[in-house]
This record gives C-alpha cells, structure tokens and sequence, in this order.
C-alpha cells in the first residue's frame, strides 16, 4: 500500500534510494554533505535497504567508487552540494563518458567565495557539461518521483547515461512536507533490476576509459551527444507512464501552467516554478494573459517543447537563480538560442533572483511579469538582464 | 589497433581494452637506460616482478627475472627496488 509521510526533500530521496533497490551507495560524509545520505545510512543501518554503504574520503572519491560499482553492474547512488560537487567534477566526465547510470542528488547551494550555505543553482549549473542529464524538482514529491524515473531513463539501453536529481537547499532540502511512498511491489514493476551496457567482469577482464586517439575520439562524443536527444524522447514517456502507475506527472520536459492563451511565459527552473504558478493566478485575477513554463529537465535541453511553447506567445520572462559571470542566466541563453531560428519570435528578458537563497516570492515573479509586460507593450526590451531586487 | 571497428554503429558503448600483449606496439624503443640483470647477485626475491609497472618482467623456472625488451620502458623501478643491487641501468647506446 502506498502510504503518505510528511519529511523533508533529503529525507524522501533517501527513501526514493531505497525503494529503487539501489545496491551501492558511497558518500562522503562532512559537509556540504546532507541528510540525504545520513537518511539511507540508517536505512543500511536497520536493514531495511539491502545496499553496500563506502563511505570515502571525498566527493572525487565518491563518484570513483560509484562508477567502480555501476561497472560491475549494480544500481547506484551517490549525493552531494555546492563544493563537493565541484570537487567530483573530474569524474562527473568519466561517468557520463564510460556511460555509467549512477544517479545522484544534488542539493542546490550556492558556492563560496563569499561563504553561504543557502541556495541557487551555480553549484549544478557549473556542471552543465560534463555529459549528465540534469532534472530540477520543484517538491518533495517530484524528488522521489524523479529519482525513480532517472534510474528508468539512465538505465535504458538508449541513453546509458547518468543523471542529476537537483533540488534547492532548504526550500527542499531542509522543508517537511508530504509526499507519497508507493507501494514497493509496484515501484518494483516499473524498475526492474538494472543491466548495464557493458559490465566488469573478471572472468572475462578488461579494462575502460582507455585512450581513444582522434580517429575515433569524436565519434564516442557524438554517441553521447545521441543519447541526449534520445533522452529528450524519453523522458515524457517516462513521465507519462509513471503517472499512470503512480498519479503524479510533470509535463515531461517542461511543466506548463496556463500558457495556452498566454501572451507572457515566465520561464523558470525548481521551485521558482511553484511561485511562478502563483504570480500566474494573481495576474489573472487582473486580467492579464500570463502563463508559467518550468524547464524540469535543463540536460538535455528542451529547445524543441521551447520554440513550440512560444509559438503564440508575444513575450519570454526568464527567472535564472544563476548567473553565468560576463554574459548572464544560461536560462536566458538557451532559451534565446532555442529560439534564433524562429520567424516572429517572441521578445525575450533575462531576470537574474534568488542568488545565494535570496527569496524569490510570487510578489516577485508578479513585479517580474509586470516590468516584462511593460517591454512587451513597448515592443521593446530596455535591459536584457536585469538583477531582481539588487540594493543600490 | 587491428581491433578496432572500423564503422561508429560498430563501436562499444565506451572505449573496452581487453588483454592482450602490446596492442599499442612495441614500446621498448622508448628506452633511454636499459636494466641489466647480474643473476649472481639476484637472490631470486621476485620484487622486480612485482614492481615492474608495465609486466615486462616474467618470473623463469628457477624465480630469476627475464626482462622483455621488446616492452620494457625503461623507467629504472626494478633496478630501484632491488634489495641486492643486482638490476643496473646502462645507456642504450653503450
């Protein structure tokens, strides 16, 4: 039976690790580490998760004693924020290129200098391309969904890739709020045990990762790069499956709220999309034709669902909780980019908020809306990236 | 690198070396020092074996050293590890 709890984000990944039947999970276990991990550590701890818990030296370390796991063909599963996910950057491209499935939770925290222990997305953004597919949950509910649905999609035979589960510390990470546990037996039927595209074995040895010269170095890349798009056709699929089993869906690769008719889209990513859903509905109430779009998967980038979204829309708001330095959000970029090929192309502004766990409310999004529909009526967009509430 | 497929549908999922000797080709050439077995100093304690990153070293009947020089790199570690001194390293060209 499924049964309701009320936990936080961290928590309910750990629960969405243990009824994927993961079988290894190595963490490092200081901080920026989480409760993630100290959740299925008591799991392991009573029993109740059939899974070899390493706990290693650092996040470097971590990702190598995943990926040696993945390997030998077992589910993994490995968590991480902020600075231990840049410290794991090395063998987040060894993962992806040796097309290991693991996945792993990112808590979204902002990175330091200066210091800060609360959230936006330059932690997982800075590791846009190292060849992981990147979902961003907006609730604790579509932390659990998600994870279970990474594993369906990393371990088909068409993507073979590993993925990021992120969600934002503390508006997540830290927040108690129900969510659904279904019923084992099911989750069981929608994730049937993993089988690896190649696998370690030592009666039959070799070794991977091995030097590939330029002959052949491009055509390996591009079969990556062939995954992703196949992930793109996936993920939906997934999605609408699991909804079927479980009850819960998120639009595939982007989660619409009222953009029909809309002549302004507030694009978002995390949690922002819940606030953006808001600001939508208190706009309305004035009559004004707003919409909100979360991009749920940002790799690989869903610039097809993009240029089909807009295709009546008159104006893009973009939220980034990011901020490339010397040019401005990647929301924004690849939104834009998305879009350069499109006759009669909406207008386009970059908002850059919530940096460093900075609150981004829906009277924000609502001010954001307005000043974008103020652009709108002008034909005119005056700054393409403006910093949302910066103190003078 | 016989083995490699020639056509992109052909490939593995990632790059999979199995064992094999030498399929890079021969690397002794690469050799500056040579290492020089004295087998009446050798007490046939087998570290050079072990240590020999690139197993250009295999053990004979009696547990003495045979170097491959058709591999051997020359990096000098067996000559380093020998507890007896009986490995040296001379110039190739000498």
């Amino acid at each position: 039976m499924a049964r309701m709890i009320v936990d936080t984000a961290n928590h309910i990944a750990g629960y969405a690790a243990r009824a994927a039947r993961v079988k290894v999970v190595a963490a490092y276990p200081i901080t920026p580490q989480t409760t993630v991990v100290e959740k299925i550590a008591d799991f392991v701890e009573n029993g109740e998760m059939d899974a070899e818990y390493i706990r290693v030296e650092s996040e470097h370390s971590a990702m190598a004693a995943c990926m040696s796991a993945a390997a030998t063909g077992v589910r993994t599963f490995t968590a991480t924020s902020a600075h231990g996910l840049a410290l794991m950057h090395e063998t987040l491209h060894w993962a992806s290129g040796s097309r290991l499935p693991i996945v792993m939770v990112v808590v979204n925290r902002a990175m330091g200098a200066p210091w800060s222990i609360w959230s936006d997305f330059s932690d997982s953004l800075s590791q846009r391309d190292t060849g992981w597919i990147q979902f961003y949950c907006a609730d604790n509910q579509e932390v659990f969904d998600t994870i279970i649905q990474a594993y369906k999609l990393c371990e088909d035979e068409r993507v073979f890739l590993p993925a990021m589960v992120c969600l934002e510390g503390f508006i997540l990470s830290h927040t108690y709020a129900p969510a659904k546990i279904p019923d084992q037996a099911k989750v069981d039927d929608f994730l049937p045990p993993y089988k690896s595209g190649w696998v370690l074995d030592v009666d039959r040895p070799y070794s991977h990762g091995n030097l590939v010269s330029p002959e052949w170095y491009m055509e390996f890349r591009y079969m990556i790069q062939e995954s992703m798009e196949n992930a793109k056709r996936i993920i939906p699929e997934i999605d609408r499956e699991y909804g079927k089993q479980f009850g819960s869906e998120y639009g595939g690769l982007i989660e619409r709220y009222k953009c029909e008719d809309a002549d302004l889209v507030l694009m978002t990513m995390g949690t922002m999309g819940s606030d953006a859903k808001l600001a939508v509905d208190s706009l309305r109430k004035e009559g004004l034709k707003v919409g909100a779009a979360r991009v749920r998967v940002y790799r690989p980038f869903p610039s097809e669902e993009i240029v089909k979204l807009s295709r009546n829309v008159q104006m893009l708001a973009t939220i980034d909780r990011h901020i490339s330095f010397g040019m401005e959000g990647f929301l924004a970029s690849e939104v834009k980019a998305s879009l350069y090929a499109v006759k009669d192309r909406p207008l386009a502004a970059g908002f850059i908020a919530g940096l460093g766990g900075r609150d981004v409310t829906a009277q924000t999004i609502e001010k954001i809306a307005k000043k974008s529909l103020g652009y709108m009526h002008a034909g005119k967009v005056e700054r393409e990236t403006d910093w949302v509430d910066l103190k003078e | 690198m016989d083995a490699v497929q020639k056509r992109r549908k052909d490939l593995p999922l990632t790059p999979l070396s199995c064992p094999s000797v030498g399929s890079m080709g021969k690397t002794g050439f690469w050799r500056t020092f040579r290492p020089k077995v004295d087998y009446s100093k050798c007490t046939r304690c087998t570290l050079c074996w072990v240590y020999c990153p690139d197993a250009a070293i295999t053990r004979q009947d009696d547990d003495s050293p045979k170097i491959d020089y058709d591999y051997c790199k020359g990096c000098g570690i067996c000559s380093n590890e020998c507890p007896a001194k009986a490995i040296t390293m001379h110039r190739e060209e000498e």
